[in-house]
């Protein structure tokens, strides 16, 4: 041991520090020491936790018999920050914390700002019509990369190819709406940024069906495969008693046959107008997860076609607020250089309306004001219950903002998930609650 | 709340357009009275049935924006939470989280803490909001009720530091174990950083002038 490590004496009894090193030598010392109690520090950069996720695992042998998580290694500070910024401003720090899934944050927030606001039902349709299919497109390129990293920290390295072609196609399509592949601060209090290019529809029709066809290749890989099957059945178990008492929402809640999702129980954004099936799984563990994101991924499909019919006959309608005091005031367009205020919008406020100048500038550099109190409201995010709870003093700015968020709270269950479990199957328990540690974190 | 003066949030400059001297109390939702609508009197009756003693309990019922929210004695918190979530007809068998939230003006009540619950059972949801001076900031921790608040209450203490009298291992959670200060409180500064251009600076967030 001594070869190795430093050691020094504690009341529990020596105590080795190893770090580095050849881990095969290092194994074989360990075996012959007289006690086997093992803590191995795990992350929090290491390839298989998930992000900047660390692990604190006490073994005896190769089980496990306790563990902790360490978290706060992607702590931004984004809620203390937005008491800083405009109402409008602050959807562009919430849509960077769970980064697989801005636009549930980002709706999130929005429909709590409406909430205050008291517009919730002036939203025009189009505007909610164009949430729903981007979040369902976000649910597609979050559970791709659920599936794909999933899979490849189980030594699975095709499956992530597949997932991550498709995930391409649908960050494509965020391109073409927003200008930005993720962190788009499309959503804004009120409605959405700007309204679809032109041939968005169209193209989203052909690409659901690519989707549909394509995603049969990750399906063909993982379901049955009896070596996935070995790391994934009876893994990772958590039932619904400890999915309750932990807080435990998505698709691990769902794994244990309880069929809660938001979008059908707690309808928001007119999903009650939607026609889709709530996935669920009755095994408790990571394949009955596994399964659920799969299946999860052809009801995605099945709303984003609804959208395009609704879409169809909305053409033309507005995509914000009526009310002038709230919505944003600028049209945008592509030009030269780049996403900006349409000329248009630029001649009308430079050169024929001196109101219009300074409606734009109160509006842009002041914000708009929201009555005093405080709301909650949730969104059925890839991962589980996303609320956004906010209170206003009646300013320009959040007086607080405060999300919570699904990963932190099911990240609480990994150690019941694991504890008494094998070493390896830690990595396969992580990647089913699938936490995205810029979302623990905020 | 407490009351806004002014308007650019800038003051002893030689303001000349009036705004400087206004004045705009902020209105913050007052006691709800019965019946407060939906299922908000189902709670509160089949609270007070189950809970006798209620009246001594609950400070103020808000009902706002199709939310309602009961705030709650912190010696009375922890029954209250049993409660709600034992009783067959109440059943709030989640407990989403917990929020802290610091209003420096509101005296010796200085800091809250809210709880977002949940009953799947009914398809309900209940806000409980706990409020304790500064300077006695103990709150029952509520982990044997439900484990989940169990992170939620170490969040709360590391960015308030709302103290949670019986929480198993009450440690900063996502700030380093040695920091000082509790961040998110109104009195912790952003710490922004001046951006700087050449022959230029602009302030950092925190001493910009704000338009209030």
């Amino acid at each position: 041991m001594s070869t190795f490590a430093s050691s020094r004496e504690t009341t529990e009894g020596t105590i080795y520090s190893v770090t580095g090193g050849d881990w095969d030598q290092v194994a074989s010392e360990i075996g012959s020491a007289k006690e086997e109690r093992v803590v191995v520090n795990m992350g929090p950069q290491h390839p298989s936790t998930h992000g900047v996720l660390r692990l604190m695992l006490e073994l005896e042998g190769e089980t496990i018999t306790e563990l902790r998580c360490g978290i706060g290694y992607l702590h931004t500070g984004i809620e203390k920050n937005t008491e800083f910024r405009t109402w409008t401003q602050g959807v562009t720090f919430v849509t960077r914390m769970d980064y697989l899934s801005p636009l549930f944050n980002e709706t999130a927030y929005c429909l709590s700002v409406e909430k205050l606001l008291g517009i919730t039902n002036d939203v025009p349709e189009r505007a909610t019509v164009i949430r729903v299919m981007m979040m369902e497109f976000n649910r597609i390129s979050s559970h791709m990369v659920a599936l794909g990293t999933g899979a490849l920290e189980l030594g699975a390295i095709t499956p992530m190819f597949f997932a991550f072609r498709e995930r391409e196609k649908v960050l494509d399509v965020f391109e073409k709406v927003s200008g930005l592949r993720m962190n788009m601060a499309y959503v804004r209090p009120g409605g959405v940024a700007q309204d679809l290019p032109e041939g968005t529809v169209s193209h989203i029709r052909d690409l659901v069906k690519d989707l549909r066809k394509n995603f049969k290749d990750n399906a063909d890989l993982l379901i049955g495969n009896s070596i996935w099957i070995k790391r994934t059945k009876d893994v990772g178990y958590l039932d619904l008693a400890g999915c309750i008492t932990l807080g435990v929402t998505g698709p691990v809640l769902r794994s244990t046959g309880m069929p809660w999702d938001l979008r059908k129980t707690q309808p928001y954004c007119g999903y009650e107008n939607y026609d889709f099936d709530v996935i669920t799984a009755d095994t408790c563990d990571v394949y009955g997860r596994f399964l659920i994101r799969m299946q999860e991924l052809e009801q995605s499909l099945r709303i984003i076609e609804q959208c395009c019919d609704k879409l169809d006959a909305l053409d033309g309608a507005p995509v914000m607020v009526a009310d002038k005091k709230i919505a944003w005031p600028a049209q945008l367009a592509l030009g030269g250089d780049g996403l900006g205020n349409s000329l248009e919008h630029i001649r009308q406020i430079m050169g024929t309306s001196m109101e219009a100048l300074i409606h734009h500038f109160k509006i842009v550099t002041e914000g708009f004001r929201v009555p005093a109190g405080q709301v909650y409201s949730a969104v059925e995010s890839p991962r589980g219950e996303l609320g956004a709870h906010l209170v206003s003093d009646g300013g320009t700015r959040p007086y607080r903002v405060h999300f919570r968020t699904p990963s932190f709270s099911n990240l609480q269950s990994t150690s019941a998930m694991c504890e008494g479990s094998l070493i390896a199957d830690v990595v396969a328990a992580v990647a089913s609650i699938d936490p995205v540690m810029g979302d623990v974190d905020r | 709340m407490s009351e806004q003066k002014g308007m650019f949030g800038a003051s002893g400059t030689g303001d000349t357009s009036g705004y400087g001297g206004l004045v705009r109390a902020a209105n913050s939702p007052t006691s709800a009275q019965r019946p407060y609508g939906s299922y908000f009197d189902d709670v509160a009756d089949e609270l007070e049935r189950a809970f006798p003693e209620f009246n001594d309990a609950i400070e103020k019922v808000v009902v706002d924006r199709g939310e309602l929210t009961l705030h709650i004695k912190r010696e009375r918190l922890f029954d209250v939470a049993k409660t709600l979530r034992d009783t067959d007809t109440l059943r709030f068998e989640v407990c989403l989280g917990v929020a802290g939230v610091h209003y420096p003006e509101d005296k010796s009540r200085e800091l809250h803490a809210v709880y977002e619950l949940l009953s799947m059972t009914h398809n309900r949801r209940l806000r409980l909001e706990v409020s304790v001076p500064d300077s006695d900031p103990h709150i029952p921790s509520l982990v044997e009720v439900w484990a989940g608040t169990n992170w939620h209450e170490r969040e709360a203490y590391d960015m308030f530091g709302i103290i949670f009298d019986g929480h198993p291992a009450l440690t900063r959670i996502l700030m380093p174990d040695d920091w000082p200060g509790h961040p998110q409180r109104k009195d912790y500064p952003l710490g922004g950083i001046p951006v700087e251009y050449i022959g230029a600076t602009v302030p950092a967030p925190d001493n910009r002038r704000s338009y209030r």
